[in-house]
């Protein structure tokens, strides 16, 4: 599997360390890991770094991650990346909401490593 | 299992203690690799050195906190990363992301407040001066946990 960048998207720095170990765990290669605390810096990042995956939080301050989805798909750049979500919020409703707002995947916390595997491998044109 | 009756005033709450418990065992169990247990009745509640606290709105209202010493939330924090802790921030941020995922855990749990219950990003305080008072004075529930032989205290206060 070619090295790829991620865009981790959460307002906690051990989060994003957790879902940075996930994915390596699940046996994607990273070329490199680019972290925003909030979708307002994610925005910037995606525009600034030339991003393979994102990782996004619902819960956080500035900009949640839905709106971050709904606005990284008016964003060229962000165009065709997928997102998947990485959030306490496990309701249908949640659910439904990240999706039609254009994420690829929705994991639940607390998650494991084969969760990880099994919802991003796919996105990446691999089996889990 | 520390059962305190006197804290649960309505009655179709009562069955949310075993829901709280199991949310924080599947919690730890999986983001921090270590079982917990109910502490017995006999064994002591935690010094509350580090009180991290997630609010909820809509369908439940109300407060969940998370207490323990600063020993067993840099344990907690050591766990969760396979290190030693770069700082205390560090700890706080690891012991706020437990409590958030506790109480997503415990609503996602119960049946009914499918996306009508919203939690807040969550808040810790550190430090052992200080009291902690809620303006949701309704019940409460309380799970004193034993991580590692040391206690963690997880309770939910809701308006009534």
């Amino acid at each position: 599997m070619a090295r790829i960048t991620a865009l981790i998207v959460d307002d906690s720095s051990v989060m994003r360390k957790i879902v940075e170990r996930s994915l390596r765990q699940a046996g994607i290669e990273l070329e490199k890991v680019v972290e925003a605390s909030n979708g307002a810096e994610a925005l910037v990042a995606v525009q600034s770094n030339k991003v393979d995956l994102i990782l996004c939080d619902i819960n956080m301050p500035v900009m949640d991650g839905l709106e971050f989805v709904r606005q990284a798909a008016t964003v060229e750049s962000a165009k065709g990346i997928p997102i998947v979500m990485i959030t306490t919020e496990g309701s249908e409703t949640h659910v439904v909401q990240a999706l039609t707002a254009g994420a690829r995947g929705y994991i639940r916390k607390p998650f494991t490593p084969d969760q990880v595997k099994e919802h991003v491998l796919p996105l990446l044109g691999k089996k889990p | 299992m520390n059962t305190d009756a006197s804290l649960v005033t309505r009655s179709h709450e009562e069955n949310w203690l075993p829901i709280l418990e199991l949310a924080v065992e599947e919690v730890f169990e999986i983001m921090v690799g270590c079982r917990v247990k109910v502490a017995e009745q006999s064994e002591h509640k935690p010094n509350e050195e580090f009180t991290a606290m997630v609010g909820l709105a809509g369908a439940m209202c109300g407060i969940l906190t998370v207490r323990c010493d600063a020993q067993t939330a840099g344990e907690v924090d050591k766990r969760m990363l396979g290190d030693t802790a770069d700082s205390q921030q560090q700890v706080a941020d690891a012991l706020g992301e437990i409590c958030n995922m506790i109480a997503g855990n415990f609503k996602n749990k119960l049946t009914g407040t499918d996306g009508r219950c919203m939690l807040s990003v969550p808040t810790v305080i550190s430090g052992g001066e200080y009291s902690f008072h809620s303006l949701a004075e309704g019940t409460s529930l309380e799970a004193v946990m034993l991580f590692e032989g040391a206690p963690i205290a997880v309770r939910l206060q809701l308006e009534s």
